[in-house]
This record gives C-alpha cells, structure tokens and sequence, in this order.
C-alpha cells in the first residue's frame, strides 16, 4: 500500500474525501436495504467496493470539470456532490427524485453539478463524453470530460471510435476504466483478448496507465498526473483502475461465476476501511474525529431514507411532460 | 470512335462541358484528359478510350445541361474508319420499358413549383426576394445563414469538409466557415454520432450528416437510446439539441444497402422530430428551423430532390414551422397524402387522376413527427377518401399508422377504405426494371385512387 501523501492534502482535505468515501457506502448499503424492502424496483448496480476510484478522481477534479459513466452511477452523482436526498428518492421513483422519478437508478443528470449521466448502454457513454470534450474545446474552456467506462465496455466498438476520435481531434478527455473483473457475470478473462485493456487506446496515440484502484492514493496521484498531462499537451488520457465490486452487478445477480473465497479476499482490501486506517495511522488523525464523521453520515443517510419514502409518487400528467421541449 | 457523355455518377442525367484540354488535330493516347464535365455532384475529368487523334469536337466547352450520352466528340483511331456525324441526336440507351417509365418532375406538366407559387402560406406571405435555387443550394443556404447567426452550431460528417461534401449540400462551408466548425469524419458513424450528441448534451448545436441514412444504422443506438430519451429520463435536465440529415429512401439503382426509406423507424421512436421535405423552398425553411429546434431532428432529404429547382427566399429569417403540412393542390373528391419523394409520384400521376373526372386534395405532409393532424382530417372530412403514398415498405409502415390515425379520427366520414401505396416489401433490386417496380408508380397511384372512388 502506498501511503505516501504525495498530493500534499490537508487532514481536513483527507478527512472530506474520507466522509465522502463513507457516505457512497452506507448510501449504497440503505439501497440495498430498501431494494430487499421492494422499495426500490428495477436494476439496482451498487458501487459498493469501488469508492476509492471515484473519490480518488475527484480529488483531482476542477469544481467546472465534467464528468459522465454508465449505469452504476450512484457513487458518481453523490461524489459530484449532488444531494443524496435526490438521488435516494430517484431509485425509490418519486417526484422529488433527481430526474422526478422519471430515470431511475440508471438515469441520473445534474447540469448544475456538471454530471452528465447515468447511460443504461453498455459503450454509448464513451463517445458522448467524447462529444462533451469536444464542446469544451470548441469553446476554449480550461476543462476536462473525466468519462468513466467498465472492463465490460472495453470490448464494444463505438468506444475505440470514441478514442480515434478523441486522440485525432486532440480532445481533453480522461478515460477512467473502471475495471471491476467482471461485466455483469463473464470474468475479463473470458471477455476480453489481449493484454491490459488501456493499452488497446495507446494505439491510438493515448497515454495511459493501470493504477490500484482500491487505494485512494494511488488514484488520486494517478488522476493528478493525468489531469496535468492533459491540461499541458490538449489530449486525452487513460487510466485503468484495478477495483472490485464487493455485491453483484445488480440486486438480482445471484453471483454464481465468483467465489466466496474470491470476494472474501478482495474484501481484505476493502478501500473505505484502508482509507480509514490510513488516516489513523500514518495521518495520525484521531479516531473520535472519524468517528463523528461516521455518525454524522449514518444519521443523513436515515433522513435520506425518510425523505425518499415520504416523497410522493410523480404526477400522473409526469407521463407526458419532457418528450419535448 | 464517338465520345459519348458519360454517365458519372448514379443520378447524372446531365452534364456542363466546362472544358476541352484537347483541340481538333491533338494526337492523344488512351488516359490522356480530354474534357473536364461538371456532374451533379462535382467537376470530374474525361479520360481518351483509346490512342487516336481528335478528329471533330461536337460540342462546345461551356455548354451546359447536355444529356448523358449525347456524342461531343469524335476519336480517329488507328486503323479504324470514320464514322459519319449522323444528323439526328444519338438515340438514348435502351430503355427497360421506355412507355412505362416514370417522367421524374423536370419533364412533368406539373410541377412541385408551380403549386407552391399557388399555394396561400406563400402569395401572402412577406415581400421577400426569392430565387429558383436548387434543393442542394437551399440546404446549403440554410447552413451557412444558420451557421452565420449563432456560433454553436457545427458541421460534421463523412466527406464535408475538403471534398465538399458527397452530394455537395455542404459545398463551400469549410471555407466559409473554417475547420473548427466544419469537420470531416473518419468513417465512423457511431462514435462521431455519439460525440456530436455529447457535444449537444453540453450546449452546442450539431448538424450531423449521414452521407445516406443508411448509415445511420450503425449508429442507430446513440440515435434512439441517448438523443431521443435524455430530456425524458433526465426530467428535463438535458436537451439535446441537434440535426441528424442526409439523403434517404432509393436514389437510382445504388442496390439494397443504400436503398431504404427510414421515416417509419425514425417516427416510432417519442423524443424524436422527423422532417422530410419535398421540395427546396420547404427545405430550407424547415432546416433552418430544424437547427433552431432544441430537440434531436431526423431531417431525411432525398437524393434525386438536391437537383430539383423552386422558388426560395434569401431572407434568415425565412422559416416553416415543425408540424405543418402543406395542402399543395386543393380537390374535392379524394386526399391524397405524400412526402419527399412521394409528392412528386402523386404529381407524376395527377394528370391521370384529373382525366378520370377527379380533383384531389393533395398534401405534403412536410413535418412526419409532429404531424400535421388537423390538416389531414380537415381534408378527409371534405373527401371522405384517402389515399397514401410512402416510399419505404409497407409492413407495419408509417402509412399504416397514418391510416389507423384517419379511421381513429374520421371513422364517420369515410366512404371507402383506405388505401395505400407503399415501397414492396423486398430488398431494393439492383436492375432498372425491378427497382421501379418495387417503389410505388404512377399506375398503382391512379389505381388506389380508382379504387377508393369505386371507378373500375
């Protein structure tokens, strides 16, 4: 584990980022939870086991950066800093919902926070936040579109016409695999030919590299250099993140093509509680502060629980609002 | 050796001789450039057949309109024996069914044109200088003034930029208007699709171009799934405002995989505007809206429309609303309804039609999704007979839907059945014969017509 704070962050920097990693969890676990009560129906992909990529990336993020994935997207809005209360409510598919109980747990939007989705096809992602580097560029904004992919997309052909694209229009995009082991229950060894997956866009002239993605640090130091490269040469950039996913690719994913032993090990490295560690040991932060943090978030995620079930359900006349505007 | 005219692109008909590079007496061997032939679609050269020497220049460099086939010159060729300049213009090549086959609208007695100078929307309209312009130019026009008045709309395609562009709808614009706004494409309609839908998630205004619809499949998903359903899913968040356009439907004998009318998948999809224009002054109006239209628009031109000359405005601030059909000729008897292509089949049969007695009303339907529903039932309650004529095929077709919308709406004014005529439902054939035969013709049109007037 790589302990060094090469980014130079404050405790209390290193403290935000921890309450944030905590919040994704206890926000996905009470998903989970209202799932199994049928409070919430649908699919349901929790991100539960890969908070230290999302809050690694943010670490490096510029407040006007944008940033777009698929469809385990929980972690990504809460992470844009977008009201867990909305998000909560949007899985429960009430008015008060983020996209008005309209999307779902797949479809979620915030312009104002600079999220761009919450995409329920597997790819069609990539060459969007594409097109949002474009728009950034074409504007001569000092911004980067961070587009989010999993292992399971890096073998779907729009996203290599999305990096051609990229590279040869010389676009200010971060590419960041999220590489899970699995797309939905085929491993990436039955998926996926060849060597390490970033490497099939350095051929197309994106640098790259293959990070832990269970250590917040390593991540962010990661997304830093990254971000840097960007902002200095105006071109894309790729990092595959080694993480897992600790629940199954949705609620119903009876995870037959894993073993216990398998997710039991990975949960040794568990990327909350090494953060946790962390900070009490080579930050020597105290623990009654982390504590706090802790019980502070347990009590919002009940009063996010409570808000997304008294939220009424969506007008009827929601059904034909928004097909144009 | 007679040097003929040649056909240089699959819709040519005619050509300009913008240019000898040999004069009479020049020795030339076979490869060597003799001529230089503006096509619809560009300025391509004319290679010599064979060795020889330029015996006789027919036709004159500046001449234009000149029909494909037509002798401009005659070759000596070694060992071979000059042939008399016959006195009579060449035959043209034999045709399949030369007494069946279809006039397309520059030999029509009735012309899109000659309706719409007619027609109300415009003989009160403004005091507005129009020009007879070319469906091509007018797309072009709609592009560039666009382009002009707001600096977020872009260009981007296959082949729109340095070749100035496949069908030159987009010729000039890169010049105009330079490479950042007008960019050419790797062959890769999904991802630059995608991308020009991001591009409008985050603000900017796309003009996406298929060099054909038929393209559009392999980027179908970003179409449906991400540029249709994002208002929707977002709750109003994101808009994705954006033209898809290009050529649609069979242009001349291309085969099956660059022969299909797509307005009946484009019209299933909620979220999606779908225009289909079936004459330049219309196209223009409508582009210019479409590109003003915060929502994802499918604009489906039609390949052997770009040529077809009408009357335009030159004025930015000329457009036609989205949604409102055009009651092009006004009957009484029976509605017949069309657009794109279609429009100019149902002129192609109206002299058959008027001969039989009958004064149809005729409607361009212009706008697809949203449709113009008031104007239909309007017209049917008058007629109470309907014919439709489509392009694409017709199972489970947008014509189908347009008749369960009339039965549903008018059910009480109907004195006959519905009858359309649409594409057949195979792969569109290759040689001459069958291609016209799978598309809707005159004599299916005058028949439907018939039939819903119970006239045997």
């Amino acid at each position: 584990m790589n302990k060094k704070n090469k980014n130079n962050f404050t405790n209390d920097q290193l403290l935000k980022f921890y309450e944030k990693m905590f919040l994704i969890r206890k926000f996905e676990e009470k998903a989970a939870q209202l799932y199994g009560a049928g409070k919430i129906g649908g699919f349901c992909h929790l991100y539960i086991g890969q908070e230290a990529v999302v809050i690694g990336i943010l670490s490096s993020i510029n407040s006007e950066d944008t940033v777009i994935t698929a469809y385990r997207d929980h972690g990504h809005i809460l992470a844009r800093g977008v009201d867990p209360k909305l998000v909560m409510a949007e899985l429960t598919g009430r008015k008060d919902g983020i996209s008005k109980g309209k999307g779902g747990s797949m479809h979620m939007f915030s312009k104002a926070n600079r999220f761009y989705g919450g995409h329920g096809i597997v790819g069609a992602q990539v060459p969007i936040g594409v097109g949002i580097g474009f728009a950034h560029k074409y504007r001569n904004e000092k911004k980067i579109s961070r587009v989010y992919l999993g292992d399971g997309a890096m073998s779907n052909g729009q996203v290599f016409e999305a990096f051609n694209l990229a590279s040869l229009w010389e676009l200010p995009v971060l590419f960041i695999i999220e590489n899970n082991k699995y797309g939905m229950g085929t491993s990436i060894g039955r998926s996926a030919a060849g060597g390490e997956l970033y490497e099939r866009a350095t051929v197309f002239g994106i640098k790259g590299e293959k990070v832990d993605g269970m250590n917040f640090f390593n991540v962010s130091e990661s997304a830093i250099r990254a971000r840097e490269y960007i902002e200095k040469n105006s071109k894309p950039y790729i990092i595959e993140m080694d993480t897992y996913r600790f629940r199954g690719h949705s609620m119903s994913d009876p995870g037959l093509y894993r073993t216990k032993d398998e997710v039991n090990k990975m949960k040794e490295i568990d990327p909350v509680l090494m953060m946790k560690e962390t900070l009490l040991n080579d930050y020597k932060i105290q623990e009654d502060m982390i504590k706090d943090i802790e019980s502070d978030i347990k009590k919002q995620i009940k009063d996010v629980e409570k808000f997304s079930l008294e939220s009424p359900l969506p007008d009827l006349k929601e059904l034909y609002t928004e097909v144009y505007l | 050796m007679k040097i003929l005219l040649p056909a240089l692109s699959p819709t040519m008909e005619t050509g300009n001789l913008v240019k000898w590079l040999v004069k009479e007496g020049d020795s030339v061997v076979s490869g060597d450039i003799l001529a230089e032939i503006e096509t619809d679609k560009a300025t391509m050269e004319l290679e010599s057949p064979d060795d020889g020497k330029v015996e006789k220049i027919l036709v004159k460099e500046g001449t234009e309109n000149i029909s494909v086939n037509t002798e401009i010159a005659l070759l000596k060729v070694d060992g071979e024996e000059i042939e008399e300049i016959p006195e009579k213009p060449i035959e043209k090549s034999p045709q399949v069914s030369s007494n069946e086959s279809e006039p397309l609208s520059s030999d029509v007695n009735i012309s899109v044109n000659s309706l719409l100078n007619q027609t109300k929307e415009n003989s009160g309209g403004m005091n507005w200088s129009e020009k007879e312009i070319s469906m091509r130019e007018a797309l072009n026009q709609a592009i560039e003034e666009e382009m002009k008045l707001d600096k977020d709309v872009f260009l981007l395609g296959e082949e729109v930029a340095e070749y100035d562009g496949a069908y030159k709808v987009t010729q000039g614009l890169l010049d105009k208007f330079g490479s950042k706004r007008v960019l050419d494409t790797p062959i890769s309609e999904h991802g630059f699709t995608g991308l020009a839908i991001g591009a409008a998630m985050a603000g900017l205004k796309p003009i996406c171009e298929f060099m054909t619809f038929n393209f559009s499949m392999q980027a179908i998903d970003q179409i449906v799934n991400s540029a249709a359903k994002s208002l929707y899913m977002s709750g109003g968040e994101i808009n994705v405002p954006i033209v898809f356009r290009g050529p649609n439907g069979a242009a001349a004998r291309v085969g099956a995989q660059h022969s299909q009318c797509f307005i009946s998948w484009f019209s299933h999809i909620p979220g999606l505007i779908v225009i289909a224009p079936s004459n330049a002054r219309d196209a223009k109006g409508l582009l210019k809206s479409s590109i003003r239209n915060p929502n994802p628009v499918v604009f489906l031109e039609h390949e052997l429309l770009y040529k077809e000359k009408t009357n335009v405005p030159e004025e930015n601030d000329f457009l036609i609303p989205i949604g409102k059909g055009n009651l092009i000729k006004e009957g009484k008897d029976v509605t017949i309804i069309g657009f794109s292509m279609t429009v100019q089949r149902i002129l192609n049969a109206l002299p058959s039609i008027e001969k039989l007695g009958i004064s149809p009303d005729i409607i361009d339907l212009r706008s697809i999704k949203p449709l113009d529903e008031e104007l239909i039932y309007n017209s049917v309650k008058k007629t109470n007979r309907v014919v439709i004529v489509e392009d694409g095929f017709g199972s489970t077709s947008f014509g189908s839907h347009l008749s369960y919308l009339i039965q549903s709406n008018c059910f009480d004014f109907l004195d006959s059945e519905i009858i359309k005529v649409s594409g057949k439902d195979v792969p569109m054939p290759y040689a001459e014969n069958l291609e016209k035969l799978a598309l809707p013709n005159t004599d299916e049109i005058v028949s439907a017509v018939k039939k819903v007037s119970y006239i045997n």
